[in-house]
């Protein structure tokens, strides 16, 4: 199957007074139709500026160069006139607060209805009747009703769900998520989650989950791709990076977890701290963390190599991972 | 272990003005909450927002007044000492926040930050004797000694929370309310703040309240865990039996909305949704507050109030049904 998306050697700088700094360097990946593709770093790892970049909505210092093909159209350096054709109807993006992404001062059908008026050329009347037949199909109650509230009116549940109905109305090929349930309580993550697993099936988008939790991941995504430093430091299947993880930053995020269902004594957290993208280590960024590290290290940088089926990781170590193998 | 902490019938409420020229709107965040913390326990506290936890945190430490009920800390009433005398008792009770940059002032730097509770609380402490302490709990919080001259901006997010940590550690307190203490912190500190605090508890003996709203990490670090809902308990038990055979609906809800970090387990799982959102606590649903979301409702439910009543050792649960379900989780 053909790549919905494809990102080749995309790299993102910001200019800072004095200096410039590297947020995303070389970043490689394709997208297929209907699979969820989970983003996972912490901090500083550049997982949301990469998919900024993508969007066209870097800050004003912010520069990206690469492709970004969706389809055959290069999304990078596009003149935003001609961006805001594909934005809102073939990728949309939603973030982790919606109060900050909605207009407070419309109301909620308003602010549907104006997507499809933009993009599908509906008229008003059809516009809202569509617009309203999406909230509900995102689960929100009493969906008519809904309509006509303003953002402030709805809690935070709900106005999230306003934000993914906008995203869905034209049917986008891709949805980017970033963090989108990490403001939210579990009871409901769990149906956000549940929403986003029904919606790659129902409508076949192609989902980019970004998030730094695991248990999330766990329970949505198919493949996943971990950032460090801004670069792709593992990709592939979500089985493959939980249950034998090449990276050992991957395997420092899985025992950083804990779990609901056991009590461990302690946890084997990744030492120090996540890196200052403008003073990145020399040789793999992640080495003074490292328990597994060595000479070559220090100096020079692993590139993201294949490593059989459809896998990678940037990491000179060949060993297996585990802690006891370590002093 | 002997209780060092006792709360009775507890219940505070609030007023809100709803508009310039409308009556003001009682809401009650917190109703008739009893519970007993042991010397040297975790005590975990979770609940969705708006359910009451951080009102609970701060009722404990009359950083709130309860309108009812009793404090009882180490056989005293806290809730009828004066104001000086309650002062002096906060070198036992100290509190961590979830947002370690807000909760410090940016204009001192970390070793005036951390003395600050020691020039209030013991004020005979000459200054090379403070300094000394502020060396020494640094040095516990994994600071490095030479930072105390720094101000808080110059520190990532972990790092300010442990000097929110060593500013609570300083005056030698018993016990510590840690208000979402991870929260706001990327995986990898979160573990390390985790241990440090599982370390510091061992080394100074401390009982720590831990209320998050993050159920791993409760279970994680709690032995015995209260669930609240809209301002009540839901249940109290140990993370043991809390886990393997919860009691009550919205404790079995929680724990399967909890994503697990196993992917073929994740697949494998039946979430108990629920529907819906928390009421609001300004209109609260009548009887069981839980009704409106629980799919185990019946017409009692609506009409009485279920009480917290024992359900074995050491655990206690308020749902009028909690004989007959059978909650347990298949893959617990």
């Amino acid at each position: 199957m053909e790549d919905v998306l494809r990102v080749e050697n995309l790299d993102v700088t910001f200019e800072l007074h004095q200096s410039e700094v590297r947020a995303v360097s070389d970043l490689n990946f394709g997208l297929k139709a209907g699979e969820t593709l989970a983003v996972v770093g912490e901090s500083g790892s550049g997982k949301s500026q990469a998919f900024l970049a993508i969007m066209g909505l870097l800050a004003k210092n912010g520069r990206a160069t690469g492709r970004a093909m969706l389809g055959d159209v290069n999304l990078l350096g596009m003149p935003h006139r001609q961006l805001d054709e594909y934005r809102g109807r073939d990728i949309a993006m939603i973030f982790q607060d919606p109060m900050t992404s909605l207009n407070p001062s419309l109301k909620v059908r308003t602010q549907l209805a104006e997507v499809l008026v933009r993009h599908q050329h509906f008229d008003q009347q059809k516009a809202v009747r569509a617009a309203i037949e999406m909230l509900e199909r995102v689960g929100i109650p009493e969906p008519a009703r809904r309509a006509n509230a303003y953002p402030h009116e709805l809690s935070g549940g709900m106005r999230q769900r306003v934000m993914i109905a906008m995203a869905l109305l034209c049917r986008p090929k891709i949805l980017i998520a970033d963090e989108p349930t990490t403001a939210l309580d579990v009871t409901v993550q769990a149906q956000m989650l549940d929403l986003f697993r029904n919606l790659t099936t129902e409508f076949g988008t192609a989902l980019v989950l970004i998030t730094h939790d695991l248990g999330v991941v766990a329970g949505v995504a198919d493949r996943m791709m971990v950032m460090y430093g801004g670069r792709s430091v593992e990709k592939g299947t979500t089985d493959d990076l939980f249950y034998d993880p090449r990276h050992p930053y991957t395997l420092g995020l899985l025992h950083s977890t804990p779990h609901v269902e056991k009590r461990a004594q302690r946890l084997d957290p990744i030492q120090g701290l996540p890196p200052s993208l403008e003073h990145l280590p020399s040789g793999c960024a992640f080495h003074p963390r490292c328990a597994f590290r060595f000479e070559q290290c220090f100096s020079e940088r692993p590139p993201l190599a294949e490593i059989g089926d459809r896998r990678a990781k940037a990491c000179w170590y060949e060993g297996p991972l585990k802690y006891e193998d370590v002093a | 272990m002997s209780d060092i902490l006792t709360i009775e019938n507890l219940t505070k409420r609030f007023s809100i003005a709803a508009g310039l020229f409308s009556p003001r709107i009682h809401l009650t965040a917190l109703e008739d909450i009893s519970f007993s913390v042991k010397k040297g326990e975790t005590l975990g506290i979770v609940g969705e927002s708006g359910c009451g936890k951080s009102t609970l945190g701060r009722c404990i430490l009359q950083l709130l007044n309860p309108d009812e009920g009793r404090v009882v800390w180490m056989g005293e009433d806290l809730t009828k000492l004066p104001g000086e005398a309650m002062r002096r008792r906060r070198q036992d009770l100290q509190i961590i926040f979830q947002d370690p940059l807000a909760s410090l002032n940016p204009r001192l730097t970390v070793g005036e930050i951390i003395a600050d509770p020691l020039r209030t609380l013991r004020p005979e402490l000459k200054a090379a004797e403070r300094r000394a302490r502020v060396i020494k709990i640094m040095e516990a919080v994994g600071l490095l000694p030479e930072m105390i001259n720094r101000y808080p901006h110059e520190f990532s997010g972990g790092q300010a929370q442990r000097i929110g940590i060593a500013r609570a550690l300083i005056t030698e307190p018993k016990l510590i309310v840690c208000d979402e203490p991870v929260s706001a912190l990327d995986v990898s500190i979160q573990a390390q703040i985790l241990n440090l605090l599982a370390d510091l508890k061992e080394q100074f003996g401390l009982t720590l309240i831990f209320i998050s709203h993050n159920l791993s990490v409760v279970r994680h670090v709690s032995d015995r865990i209260l669930v609240l809902y809209l301002g009540r308990i839901a249940e109290i038990a140990s993370g043991d039996d809390l886990y393997r055979d919860p009691r009550h609906p919205y404790t079995r809800a929680l724990l399967t909305a909890v994503p697990i970090a196993d992917p073929k387990r994740a697949r494998q799982r039946n979430i108990d949704a629920l529907v819906g959102e928390i009421p609001s606590p300004i209109n609260p649903p009548s009887g069981c507050t839980f009704r409106t979301r629980c799919r185990f409702a019946i017409g009692l439910c609506a009409k009485e109030r279920p009480l917290l009543e024992e359900a074995g050792t050491g655990r206690r649960v308020a749902c009028h049904r909690w004989k007959e379900l059978e909650l347990a989780l298949a893959d617990a």
